[in-house]
């Protein structure tokens, strides 16, 4: 047993190691933050950030997610909670992919908007925010506009990637790409009250249920907009299917779509 | 003929949103959306017997026809 190791087994309490101890650790050792997490777990300990985790997701689970790397396309709605939950999750790499700043009207719904940050650039108030948050996660920021020129080398190495756009035209690119690559693709959407979600598995091609009949390249959100907790909700169910997806664990919505209506709260299920 | 005309989401704003309609023989899917005043490019999702379809698809009697929005925002 090396010697941090050692050192990592006397400080844990009922399995659980202290951010205090985990940063001691860090500095004692010259390691990263992530590096240290990653051996907590290897030993069948548990960061103690993550004792909530414990009963749902196992120490090997939790260096799964320590190990992956996912691309969220888009911080605005969908993709500022979606970065928040990645991050409190423990997802080791998060790349965040958008070429905007922050503007007042993304204020209503936009979880990385504040007062504060107007006219900052979106990724990189994602970058300041996953760092309060959790330390062990690395936010890759790139400061552009996903497209079919630049997709394959934005997604390379990416467990899973997660559609946070706000267009369809993107929307299309972007899960050629991950077909492409073959990388799981969990997409979502939001309009008004509205929203919908499914994941497209390497197997699966979503597209054609992303524009159907509609020849633009928005949706309905045009005339509903989007108030602040059908992002919420529907990020939430991307989450949870990317972090599935990565444990390998549970029932992806994989040639299905869920649809919700947070109207008339009904959750409606098709087959693809 | 008969047809059961599901709408969801926001079609359903000003109109029923389940009904079976009485359509001549011959009607498709693009007849019964401008019957109902969607704008196509508002569609999405269309589903005869859960199976997704496109708007040239003519109907048969009994069929249950599902109409969505198209959701693209983020």
């Amino acid at each position: 047993m090396g010697q941090l190791d050692t050192y990592l087994t006397g400080v844990a309490i009922d399995g659980l190691i202290s951010v205090s101890s985990q940063l001691d650790a860090s500095l004692h050792f010259d390691l990263t933050f992530a590096e240290v997490e990653s051996t907590i777990l290897e030993l069948g300990l548990c960061p103690a950030r993550y004792q909530r985790n414990r009963q749902t997701i196992s120490c090997e689970g939790q260096l799964a997610l320590l190990r992956s790397s996912v691309a969220v396309i888009g911080c605005g709605g969908l993709g500022g909670y979606v970065i928040e939950e990645l991050a409190r999750l423990g997802i080791g790499t998060i790349t965040a992919i958008d070429p905007d700043v922050f503007e007042e009207h993304n204020l209503n719904r936009q979880l990385l908007a504040t007062h504060a940050n107007l006219g900052e650039y979106k990724v990189t108030a994602a970058a300041r925010r996953v760092s309060e948050i959790n330390p062990a996660v690395a936010l890759v920021a790139h400061r552009t506009a996903f497209g079919t020129g630049n997709g394959r080398e934005l997604l390379g190495g990416a467990t899973v990637v997660v559609d946070a756009l706000d267009n369809i035209t993107t929307r299309l690119e972007l899960a050629a790409v991950c077909r492409e690559l073959g990388i799981p693709l969990v997409h979502g959407a939001i309009a008004g009250w509205f929203g919908q979600v499914t994941t497209q598995l390497p197997v699966d091609d979503i597209s054609v249920y992303l524009s159907a009949a509609g020849v633009g390249a928005k949706g309905v959100e045009t005339k509903l907009g989007n108030p602040s907790f059908t992002p919420a909700v529907v990020a939430s169910l991307q989450v949870a299917e990317a972090c599935k997806v990565i444990l390998g664990q549970g029932a992806p919505i994989s040639g299905r779509m869920l649809l919700c209506n947070l109207f008339d709260m009904e959750f409606e299920e098709i087959r693809l | 003929m008969q047809v059961t005309v599901k709408l969801f989401a926001s079609f359903r704003t000003g109109r029923t949103p389940i009904e079976v309609c009485d359509y001549p023989v011959g009607t498709s899917v693009a007849d019964v959306v401008a019957e109902k005043g969607i704008p196509v490019a508002e569609i999405g999702i269309m589903l005869v017997n859960c199976r997704h379809v496109q708007l040239d698809r003519e109907l048969v009697d009994g069929d249950l026809l599902a109409i969505f929005p198209l959701l693209g925002g983020g």
